[in-house]
């Protein structure tokens, strides 16, 4: 039997995301004796999945499927997963996977564990470790369905590189106009730009830099990093960054690989959004801020000293390194 | 327009978590509840259709009697009537079940839920509803109108937004952006003394299997010490971050 991932991709080509949803799924395949199929949508060139021990790509490609609809893209997932006979399904945490899922578990009778954090401890009962209460704790959820879907939490198992290469396939689910009732209109993107989502690095500013015309800094610590920007929730309330970057418990979630916190305090709400992350480094200027218990890394200073310092010797830094 | 709020009971965000039974169940010891914050910003736009669209806003939770002061609070704020499914929710499948079941017999245009409940935070409620009833669904929906039977939805995606349209009915699972942090409304004296007066229906559960459960809970392991840099020698920083930490 297979166990079935569905590779995320963006603009014809496959996000990281994807070759660590692969690597967990050879993982979970040495235990199970399965073998690995990844469904792709609209990917021209999917022979590196290979290279994370996938066995077989179906590869669906179909204009309808441009646009990105949780809907349809759980309708081809289903399909994908019932024709390979999958009783495991495998998916990432973005924030698309996280609307297709809910609608694809009903429509497979599976049972849904999301934001899991590592392979089964058991296979039968099958049982995984996923988070819980906004990252301040984890709980190891059963699912009892035949048919069981896990949303893999990002940067929870990183790659593995395995031998191999997939075989590929077309595959062309036949999709109803009822997946399309939800129409996109128009879509606002910043391009060229990390998205928090997606970045390695994330340098996050807080209430302690004072005003939005102080960012700057931050921006290029975030560029020689290339690393996306984020801010604590009263820095977006007060309009000094758009929404969108308001992280933390109420906001987006963070799982970097490092998080760097300027004038932050670490309230509790703030904590919650951003401990999924590896590596936090703190920047303040009160050594009791409470932010530097949960911090890996710390330095006690002014921020308008500290950044753009950490800026030039980071810039001869990656001149040394590059 | 007939609107349904879902409402979460969850505890405080300043809640300190811990187990009880050997780490089998969720303490409640001392805890506060509150209304889950993704599903306040989506009462309160409720509250601006009731206002500006004449909606009548059902508030429902799935949950046993003690979930009772966290409806009247959304009564308070200004939901005309509450049902509550007396049940201990054992899944989000479970509880998108019992809630399908409200949404069929209350024939509601519109169903506003959250993108995520901060307890579980399965994520899963709102969609798994959407396909058990067969209505539109848009998640992480920041923006939402509703003219006549077609409702217009912003909706936060991966490094920007998306405007989406579509007909009713239409289940969201909403968050921030749906009405911005200053538009929360916190309950009157008045608005509390007829939450008293108000409709609070108790309707009995589906009977169901649940697809998942909890088995046991765990703490994340204590957080070592940081290690602390002086300002003068940020080079130090750089090199544990690169050989140390390996990040960068
Ligand atoms: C229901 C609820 C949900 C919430 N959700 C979130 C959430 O999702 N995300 C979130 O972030 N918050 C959230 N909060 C708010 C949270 O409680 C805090 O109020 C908030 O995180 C504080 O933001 P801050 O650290 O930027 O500001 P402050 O707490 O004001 O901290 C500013 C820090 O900057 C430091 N500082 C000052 N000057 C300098 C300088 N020159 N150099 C270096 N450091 C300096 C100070 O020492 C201080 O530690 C929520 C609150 C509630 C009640
Ligand atoms: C003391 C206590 C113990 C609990 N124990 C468990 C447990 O062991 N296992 C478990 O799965 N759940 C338990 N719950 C219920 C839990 O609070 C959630 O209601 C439910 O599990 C759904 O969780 P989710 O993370 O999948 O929701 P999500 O899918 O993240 O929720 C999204 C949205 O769905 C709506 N919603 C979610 N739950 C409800 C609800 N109950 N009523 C109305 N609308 C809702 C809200 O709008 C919410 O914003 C318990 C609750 C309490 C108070």
């Amino acid at each position: 039997m297979s166990i079935l991932i569905y590779t995320e991709s963006e603009e014809g080509k496959l996000k990281k995301t994807a070759f660590e949803i692969a690597s967990y799924a050879r993982a979970l395949a040495g235990q199970t004796g399965d073998t690995v199929t990844a469904v792709a949508v609209n990917v021209d060139n999917t022979s590196e999945l290979g290279n994370y021990g996938v066995d077989k790509v179906l590869k669906v490609s179909d204009e309808k499927l441009s646009r990105f609809n949780a809907r349809a893209y759980a309708d081809v997932i289903k399909q994908a997963a019932e024709k390979e006979g999958a009783k495991m399904v495998i998916i990432s945490s973005s924030a698309n996977d996280k609307y297709l899922a809910p609608i694809l578990a009903v429509n497979l009778q599976a049972g849904y564990a999301s934001n899991v954090v590592a392979l089964p401890e058991s296979t039968d009962p099958f049982r995984v470790k996923r988070t819980a209460f906004t990252n301040k704790a984890f709980n190891i959820t059963e699912i009892s369905t035949d048919v069981k879907l896990i949303g893999l939490s990002k940067n929870s198992f990183g790659l593995k590189e395995a031998e191999g290469s997939a075989s590929e396939e077309a595959f062309a689910p036949s999709l109803d106009d009822k997946d399309f009732a939800v129409r996109t209109e128009s879509v606002d993107k910043t391009t060229g730009k990390v998205t928090i989502a997606d970045a390695e690095i994330v340098v996050s500013g807080g209430r302690g830099l004072k005003g939005p015309e102080n960012w700057g800094m931050i921006e290029e610590l975030a560029d020689v990093l290339g690393a996306a920007t984020a801010c604590s929730k009263p820095v977006s309330d007060m309009g000094w960054r758009p929404h969108s970057e308001h992280v933390g418990q109420t906001g987006k979630p963070v799982a970097a690989n490092l998080y760097v916190a300027v004038g932050i305090s670490g309230a509790i709400q703030h904590l919650a959004g951003i401990n999924a992350s590896k590596v936090k480094v703190v920047i303040n200027s009160d050594p009791e801020a409470p932010f530097f218990k949960a911090a890996d890394y710390g330095v006690v200073g002014d921020a308008f000293e500290v950044v753009p310092a950490l800026v030039e010797k980071l810039k001869e830094f990656k001149a040394q390194n590059s | 327009m007939k609107i349904l709020v879902c409402i979460s009971h969850v505890p405080d965000t300043t809640s300190k978590i811990n187990f009880a039974d050997g780490d089998t169940r969720f303490d409640t010891n001392g805890v506060q509840f509150v209304i889950n914050p993704n599903d306040e910003f989506g009462l309160t736009r409720a509250m601006w259709f009731k206002e500006k669209q004449g909606a009548a806003v059902t508030v429902v939770n799935i949950g046993g009697p003690e979930t009772e002061p966290t409806l009247r609070k959304a009564l308070a704020i200004g939901a005309d009537e509450a049902i509550r499914v007396n049940a201990q929710p054992t899944d989000g499948f479970f509880v998108a079940t019992q809630l399908a079941k409200v949404v069929q017999d209350g024939g509601y245009d519109l169903v506003i839920a959250g993108r995520e409940s901060i307890d579980y935070n399965g994520g899963m409620v709102p969609g798994m509803l959407a396909s058990l009833t067969g209505a539109n669904f848009v998640n992480t929906c920041i923006g939402l109108e509703i003219e006549g039977s077609e409702a217009s939805a912003i909706r936060e995606i991966d490094g920007g937004k998306e405007t989406v349209k579509c007909s009713l009915p239409l289940i969201i699972g909403g968050q921030k952006g749906l009405v911005e942090e200053s538009d929360l409304r916190i309950p009157n004296m008045r608005g509390i003394m007829m939450a008293r007066q108000k409709k609070l229906t108790v309707l009995e559960p589906e009977d169901l299997q649940s697809r998942t459960s909890v088995v046991k809970f765990e703490k994340p392991a204590p957080k070592g010490e940081v290690k602390l840099v002086s300002p003068d020698n940020l080079d130090e920083l750089i090199r544990m971050l690169h050989n140390e930490a390996k990040v960068i």
